[in-house]
């Protein structure tokens, strides 16, 4: 049954690549092999479907017609629009496309890299005769809400979706997605907000609708979305920090201080650009007894408060208590 | 259905693909199509039976396998060339190769961008819709120097000398690697080599290099090491590992997004159980003391102990320093 299909759609494949002029319903329905002993109705509905496939397989199918005379719609696939050009590549350089394509690997797109480098063998093109790379690259794309995303954001489609909590729908215009430290973003424009948004992917709770024409979206001229998840999770440097590290320790820091200096008693003081008093709460306090924070004394506040919950009574510090 | 939407393009870079390499051994061609031979067989039965209207001997495209399975295919001019590229198709292998671009110091640029050129030409209309999914990696411009020391020793086979910092630790480590690959995974990358301290073929994130050298020495890996298989994860547990829960309330949340966790189980009221394993503990003690009250550790035991200390210790330096308030 399948292989029946596949036999058919290969033949109309064959058929409208080979002919210039346009071809009628009709005409298709007598020359192509597989319609025969159908009725109107049935060859209809097949032919439909047919038309359908091959527009999935992104076969250019053309509707048109030869005269203004014909009113009834002729179909052909131009040999242009169809084929791959031509194209060549060198040795080093089926390297790196297979580099490209294993990255991958087990992602949801492994699939169709796996067949454009098929293609591109098809072209003439030998893989095996690529030289070895010493590079390998992997990105995953586990976030459930990934495809469809990706998927209307290069459709440029809108689209609706609840975020982290189900009933609170986001509606947005898409822009891209971003992959940072291995999280993909996704960049847009928030339909309710009138914003620019950036989307934690793993935070889209359940399906992703598209909605609208394809091509829809309209990406405002100038945008960037790999630097407006940059600028959104790296954090623009604002106040210098004061902080106490003993010697020896705290390596981290003391390679982003902007200078170091002997405080005496085994300790050394840093100056320490720093983005949020906050995050220089969560990194400083991390360090136990290694390191002290002198200013901001919002931050000294902070971590002094934590301490006091963890060692004061270990058991009762329970979670979710949110002091 | 599914069956006639995956055979058909199969068979439409087949076609091309035996018309370019006539006498193609149908061994080799099954695994480079990813089929049994069985299959590529039928598939070859299929092709055998289509051709031109008319479906006359001479309108049909001539398959002839001989009997030591070499296949040659013939009377294919329609289909002579490999469909185009999809969207879908074009968009992994140009993001892929973009990623690679944007590397600096990797001795493979040129090939990267002469590639990219060509394919970017050859999928038109699927290479725009390519720059809406962009990968970013660490680090983009921090350090250009180390990536060109390592793809130099990986180039000239040299034995490395590295300053590495081992955050779990805090500790700034002195090591000689034998390089083995540069290895990006979750947006970072990373010398993959043979320690010779450790024996072992280990990982080193390249921002964590603080300083390196390359040696006069010719690199020495040996034949038993193995680079990672990078698709079962960077962390995998080992059999020595200890076995940690986590609790977090809803302020800790972020915790199963940022570490390795074996199992996340949802409390009521928005907080997790979060299982993990791991052969250093000095790390979730920092987790530990960074969460304050927003977690705690359940078990084991002497951990929890530990975390308690750690901040005691931590208090008494504040008090020390006549930093306490209040």
């Amino acid at each position: 049954m399948s292989a029946r299909k596949t036999e058919r759609l290969l033949n109309l494949v064959i058929c409208l690549l080979a002919t210039r002029r346009y071809l009628s319903a009709e005409q298709i329905r007598r020359m192509v092999a597989g319609y025969e002993d159908l009725g109107d109705d049935a060859f209809k509905r097949k032919f439909e479907r047919d038309k359908e496939d091959l527009r999935d397989l992104g076969i250019p199918l053309e509707t048109g017609s030869d005269s203004s005379f014909d009113d009834e719609p002729g179909y052909r696939i131009r040999r242009d629009d169809y084929s791959l050009p031509d194209v060549t590549f060198e040795p080093a350089e089926l390297a790196v496309l297979g580099v490209a394509a294993r990255t991958w690997q087990h992602a949801s797109l492994g699939g169709a890299a796996s067949e454009a480098l098929l293609k591109l063998r098809a072209a003439g093109v030998d893989i095996d005769d690529a030289v070895p790379v010493a590079i390998e690259t992997r990105v995953a794309t586990s976030e459930p809400a990934f495809d469809a995303l990706r998927q209307a954001a290069t459709d440029r489609r809108a689209v609706n979706f609840d975020y982290r909590t189900p009933g609170a729908t986001r509606h947005v215009e898409p822009w891209g997605l971003v992959s940072w430290h291995g999280r993909w973003y996704l960049v847009g424009h928030d339909l309710d907000r009138g914003e620019t948004r950036v989307f934690r992917v793993s935070r889209v709770v359940g399906q992703v609708e598209a909605v609208g024409r394809r091509g829809s979206v309209q990406v405002p001229e100038g945008v960037d979305v790999r630097k407006i998840v940059l600028q959104m999770v790296e954090d623009p440097v604002r106040i210098s920090a004061k902080v106490l590290v003993r010697e020896g320790s705290a390596y981290g820091m003391r390679r982003r201080a902007s200078s170091i200096t002997p405080h005496g008693d085994g300790w050394d003081l840093l100056e320490l650009p720093i983005a949020h008093a906050e995050r220089l709460a969560d990194e400083a306090i991390g360090f136990g007894p290694d390191v002290v924070i002198v200013e901001p004394a919002e931050a000294r506040a902070a971590v002094v408060a934590r301490l006091r919950a963890l060692a004061g009574a270990p058991a009762e510090a329970a979670a979710g208590g949110g002091t | 259905m599914s069956g006639a939407t995956e055979q058909l393009p199969r068979l439409l870079s087949l076609v091309p693909y035996l018309l370019t390499r006539p006498g193609a051994k149908l061994s080799d061609v099954a695994k480079t199509f990813g089929v049994s031979e069985e299959q590529l067989s039928r598939d070859l039965e299929l092709i055998y039976m289509c051709g031109l209207p008319g479906y006359f001997p001479g309108d049909l495209i001539e398959v002839d396998i001989t009997a030591s399975g070499r296949i040659t295919v013939s009377n294919a001019d329609t289909i002579a060339r490999p469909l185009r590229l999809s969207r879908d198709e074009a968009l992994p292998l140009i993001v892929g190769l973009r990623m690679l671009a944007d590397l600096p110091g990797l001795q493979e640029r040129e090939a990267v961008d002469s590639a990219l050129a060509k394919l970017e030409d050859a999928a038109e209309e699927a290479a725009v819709a390519s720059s809406a999914v962009a990968v970013e990696v660490d680090p983009p411009n921090r350090s250009p120097d180390t990536l060109a020391a390592v793809d130099r020793a990986l180039r000239e086979r040299r034995r490395l000398h590295l300053t590495y910092y081992v955050p779990a630790r805090d500790e700034a480590t002195e090591r000689d690697v034998d390089p083995m690959r540069v290895s990006v995974v979750a947006g970072r990358s990373y010398l993959e080599g043979w320690c010779r301290s450790a024996e072992a073929v280990r990982l080193f994130r390249l921002d964590r290099i603080t300083a390196v050298e390359v040696l006069d020495v010719p690199a020495d890996v040996p034949p038993e090491a193995q680079p990672r298989d990078l698709d079962a994860g960077l962390f995998q547990p080992g059999p020595d590992d200890l076995a940690v829960v986590l609790e977090v309330g809803p302020a800790g949340r972020w915790v199963p997004e940022y570490y390795p966790c074996e199992s996340v189980e949802e409390l009521p009221g928005g907080g997790a159980l979060i299982r993990l394993r791991t052969p250093d503990t000095r790390w979730v003690r920092r987790l530990a003391l960074r969460l304050g009250s927003a977690g705690r550790v359940v078990s084991p035991p002497d951990l929890l102990d530990a975390v308690s200390a750690d901040a005691a210790a931590a208090l008494a330096a504040y008090e020390q320093l006549g930093l306490l308030t209040r």
